[in-house]
């Protein structure tokens, strides 16, 4: 995950909590989204950046995600995100997988 | 109806193994754990003869078709071509010994100081190669002695150039205290320079009306020329014409981060068919900053640093001459202020609306030069494949609007795409890497239109959050 985010990430929960924060994220692939999700729950696995070796536990979901396309509105995800989706080399399946399990590895 | 055209391309490579220390990415995180960045990249560089048997370089420089890349096996730097040759039909990929006599021709604030002994050695190379011309020899002068050059590195005025262990040169800074004219953004700004004159001259050698028929010239290249009081000031479009003979011309530089080169292909067709200018030249020089961008991962995966190229373009966009391939500058794609953020909204503007002007469908265009990020590289550093999935929206954009059924997507990418093959380099793979091929397909009747399309990452330079994104679409002429 760019540093950039990865120090924002590290900022929001330490101003408003990480009860109070959920991290969605928009990889285009099962490896980025691995990462990415690794990254705002055990810590940076590339020891790179803000986040290495920090343990924000943040529960975590993709963009792709029926929790998170149900929740938003329809006409926005429709303009936002079909395109992208249509546009994966991966199925939507395998790539929401390695997000939901590194949630579901918080529980 | 008459139209500017496109009346030449020609594009360079250098293979730059010794450069990429001085990319942003090793120059400054090595300098700041104190590593020493020779020992460092030494496991990671590759020889002249990798890059040159690499088959995305011979397709950008001509001998190959991008499109075939995709019959080769992968990964391509595993699988090197037999019988690739330096001379392609575009241009060349030069070496680096060569490349550093050139960066001594380019200078002239004798920044540049190359070692007697290498001078000596690399002499008879350069006279007899095809881009010298007389006037450069006198620019490279005597050469200086190896305990000079030292001494002016352990003083911290000069950064060393090398050849594997050998120091060859040094480049000075031309201030103490301004970092715009530092010895480092001095090497950056020499090394567009001196290639983008090499493609510049390459260009203008097949060019009919020869250097002094160019009445005007846009850089489209990225680095920032410039000092203290004018970080960017510009204007290496007349540094790099004044090399190349250009006399009748003047010139201006074109910034927009990655989009730079088709904001300058629409002005120059602007001019040219106002009748502002004739024959207006256009230089995309390369980008040392973008050497070795991953090279920590490329050296954690045990394979060589494939950042080791710099690229340039030239070419040559003039007033209609009844059968040059036309810039349709009725259907020029811009992502408007207003356009939005999503790669959709983006798309919606470089591609369907143009088209739609014009009353094409997306289907109607031949071929697609869009993003040509090079897939051996962009895989596997997390980036997916950037050329690709843009084909993949552009098909999408096409299912949407009905025009191909909703599993005709792989066939529409197989069919107005290709793999991406340009050096990192920022500028030169957006779309305008193919300017060249796509020229050839145009003047063979092989296609009747392209489609060019560049985005530029604006939100980079932290004044805006805003994406850039143009699109020109080029055609037979009638």
């Amino acid at each position: 995950m760019d540093l950039d985010n990865q120090a924002q990430i590290k900022e929001l929960a330490e101003r408003l909590g990480v009860e109070n924060l959920v991290v969605v994220i928009g990889a285009l692939d099962s490896g980025g989204a691995e990462i990415a999700a690794m990254t705002v729950t055990s810590g940076d696995p590339t020891y790179a950046g803000p986040l290495a070796g920090v343990s924000l536990r943040l529960p975590v979901y993709h963009v792709l995600e029926p929790e998170v396309r149900s929740s938003v509105d329809q006409a926005a995800y429709q303009e936002e995100v079909e395109l992208m989706e249509m546009a994966l080399e991966e199925s939507v399946e395998d790539i929401v997988a390695t997000t939901r399990k590194a949630r579901e590895g918080l529980d | 109806m008459t139209a500017p055209v496109v009346k030449g391309f020609a594009a360079l490579l250098v293979h730059a193994p010794n450069l990429v220390r001085y990319g942003a990415e090793p120059f400054y995180r090595l300098r700041a754990r104190g590593e020493d960045a020779g020992a460092t990249l030494r496991p990671g560089l590759r020889s002249y003869e990798d890059a040159l048997r690499y088959p995305p370089n011979q397709a950008f420089i001509g001998n190959l078709r991008p499109e075939a890349l995709g019959d080769l096996p992968v990964p391509w730097y595993a699988h090197p071509l037999e019988g690739a040759s330096p001379q392609g039909r575009h241009g060349d990929l030069m070496s680096e010994e060569i490349f550093y006599g050139f960066l001594k021709v380019a200078d002239d604030f004798s920044q540049v100081s190359l070692e007697a002994d290498f001078l000596e050695e690399i002499q008879e190379s350069l006279r007899q190669h095809p881009l010298f011309q007389e006037t450069d020899a006198k620019r490279l002068g005597r050469g200086a002695t190896a305990p000079d050059l030292a001494q002016k590195v352990s003083s911290e005025e000069a950064l060393p150039l090398f050849l594997g262990e050998r120091m060859v040169g040094i480049v000075q800074r031309a201030h103490p205290l301004d970092p715009s004219l530092s010895a480092h953004a001095l090497l950056e700004n020499l090394a567009c320079k001196a290639s983008a004159l090499l493609a510049l001259r390459q260009l203008l050698g097949q060019h009919p009306g020869g250097p002094e028929s160019i009445d005007y010239l846009l850089s489209c290249s990225e680095e920032a020329v410039g000092d203290r009081f004018n970080r960017g000031g510009g204007n290496l479009a007349k540094a790099v014409g004044e090399l190349a003979g250009c006399l009748n011309a003047t010139g201006a530089d074109v910034k927009s981060f990655c989009s730079a080169p088709l904001h300058a292909m629409v002005m120059a067709g602007g001019l040219a068919q106002s009748g502002v200018y004739g024959d207006i030249a256009i230089v995309g020089g390369g980008s040392l900053p973008k050497l070795g961008m991953n090279y920590d991962r490329h050296l954690e995966a045990g394979i060589p640093v494939l950042e080791d190229m710099l690229g340039a373009v030239a070419f040559i966009v003039g007033p209609d001459d009844g059968h040059n391939p036309q810039i349709r500058l009725d259907a020029v794609g811009r992502h408007d202020i207003r356009a939005g953020f999503s790669q959709q909204a983006i798309m919606e503007a470089l591609v369907v609306r143009p088209l739609e002007r014009l009353g094409l469908s997306i289907s109607s265009v031949d071929r697609y030069a869009s993003e040509l990020q090079n897939p051996d590289i962009t895989r596997r550093f997390e980036r997916g494949d950037t050329a690709k999935t843009n084909y993949k929206m552009i098909a999408a954009l096409a299912a949407k609007r009905g025009e191909i059924p909703a599993d005709g997507l792989d066939t529409f990418v197989a069919t107005c795409g290709m793999p991406g093959f340009a050096p990192s380099q920022g500028h030169i793979p957006v779309g305008i890497a193919y300017l060249g091929h796509g020229m050839d397909l145009l003047s063979s009747g092989q296609a009747r239109r392209i489609m060019f399309l560049a985005k530029g990452s604006l939100f980079l330079g932290r004044m805006t959050h805003l994406a850039d994104g143009m699109s020109v679409l080029v055609e037979q002429h009638p």
